[in-house]
């Protein structure tokens, strides 16, 4: 892990944007902000190298207070998006920042797309279970019986898993980690942009205004406290009985395996149609 | 100023007088650039008063005001963790032992 200080931070950012940022006080994306520039400047990579997508919702703001290439595209079409940049451009290193309900909900199709194509993106879904910026309905992600202002006498949907959607899909990487975790997150993060192929991180994280309000999890402080206790390592968690890991959010890098990547096969299947013409 | 104004080591204003033209003058003092000096820089204008930093200060060195926003209170407690800089979802906090040239603020 390499420590960033904080004027790092504040040089990748925007400083001709309006600040303090749009978010709430206490909302986890602004931690999570500062962890993707965190990993960025560990890397030293060119800054003209990188982009950032992102769709519509709370989350997607992100671009508008990054200083890299950024997009703010239509609402869950930022994987497509993306997948438009990094087939154009191989070598450009393509982050994807969606909420919970811009990634499994509109743009769930593009998804699964992606990461069975293995395209080589990095995606961070910032899952604060629930639709924050339109004003608190319930997300693809809402746990059973918690509370929405669409389901005010509790959720009766069954909740996605989005590391068990993506792991479904054929996802390369697919790793959990909480808005708290910043340290391991940083690293989680940067293997995700050295990896080749479809990474997915599921970042749970805070939503104290409406989420946290309606469900009486207390402030931003107690919100971050029930993901430092409620979670456990998914190293720890295969030594420990069934009974104390039940309930529990399991972090760490779920899978991670090598398989060609899109850009790679498709610049193979190029070449070989040239040699056919020669012939 | 008059004297009945409490000041810490960091120069923020703990408590004063109750009137309307105190607390105009409050502000003013509270929303200026801050300390070097002091262990933690705290950025008050982008502060949003979460109070995630003093949750989660380790050594206790950050205390809450009345309105919530955080002031140093123990700078003698600090051990440049960084814990505060990672947890600010505003970027208005650095526990950096070296904070000089923060290009902090847009205005």
């Amino acid at each position: 892990m390499g420590k960033v200080s904080q004027r790092v931070v504040h040089n990748f950012l925007r400083h001709d944007k309006k600040f303090p940022h749009v978010w709430c006080a206490g909302c986890s994306n602004g931690t999570v902000l500062g962890t993707i520039i965190r990993a960025i400047a560990e890397q030293n990579l060119d800054r003209n190298n990188i982009t950032m997508v992102s769709g519509i919702g709370c989350s997607s703001r992100m671009p508008v207070y990054i200083d890299l290439n950024t997009l703010h595209s239509l609402h869950g079409r930022a994987i497509a998006f993306a997948t438009g940049i990094k087939t154009y451009k191989p070598g450009m290193k393509v982050i994807v920042v969606t909420g919970d309900g811009d990634c499994t909900a509109i743009g769930g199709n593009h998804l699964i797309h992606a990461a069975r194509r293995n395209l080589d993106l990095t995606v961070i879904v910032i899952n604060n279970n629930i639709y924050g910026m339109t004003g608190g309905q319930y997300s693809p992600t809402t746990p059973f019986e918690a509370k929405a202002t669409t389901s005010p006498f509790g959720n009766f949907d069954t909740p996605f898993d989005i590391c068990d959607l993506a792991i479904g899909a054929g996802a390369t990487f697919v790793g959990r980690s909480t808005a708290f975790h910043t340290i391991e997150l940083q690293k989680m993060i940067v293997d995700a942009m050295e990896h080749k192929g479809f990474s997915i991180i599921d970042v749970v994280s805070a939503c104290p205004v409406i989420y946290g309000r309606m469900n009486k999890k207390g402030g931003p402080a107690e919100m971050m406290m029930a993901m430092r206790d409620n979670s456990i390592l998914n190293t720890a968690a295969e030594k420990l009985p069934p009974e104390k890991v039940e309930g529990k959010i399991i972090r760490g890098i779920l899978k991670k395996v090598d398989h060609p990547e899109y850009c790679e096969r498709y610049a193979e299947l190029c070449t070989k149609v040239k040699e056919m013409q020669h012939e | 100023m008059s004297e009945k104004v409490e000041k810490d080591r960091t120069g923020t204003i703990i408590r004063e007088e109750d009137s309307s033209e105190k607390m105009a003058v409050e502000m003013n003092e509270v929303k200026t650039t801050g300390d070097f000096d002091a262990p933690v820089y705290i950025y008050y204008n982008w502060c949003k008063k979460c109070g995630i930093c003093v949750a989660f200060c380790p050594t206790k060195c950050l205390a809450r005001k009345a309105d919530g926003s955080p002031y140093v209170k123990n700078p003698e407690k600090c051990i440049h963790c960084e814990t505060c800089d990672r947890l600010c979802p505003d970027f208005a906090i650095t526990g950096a032992k070296d904070k000089k040239e923060v290009p902090y603020g847009s205005q």
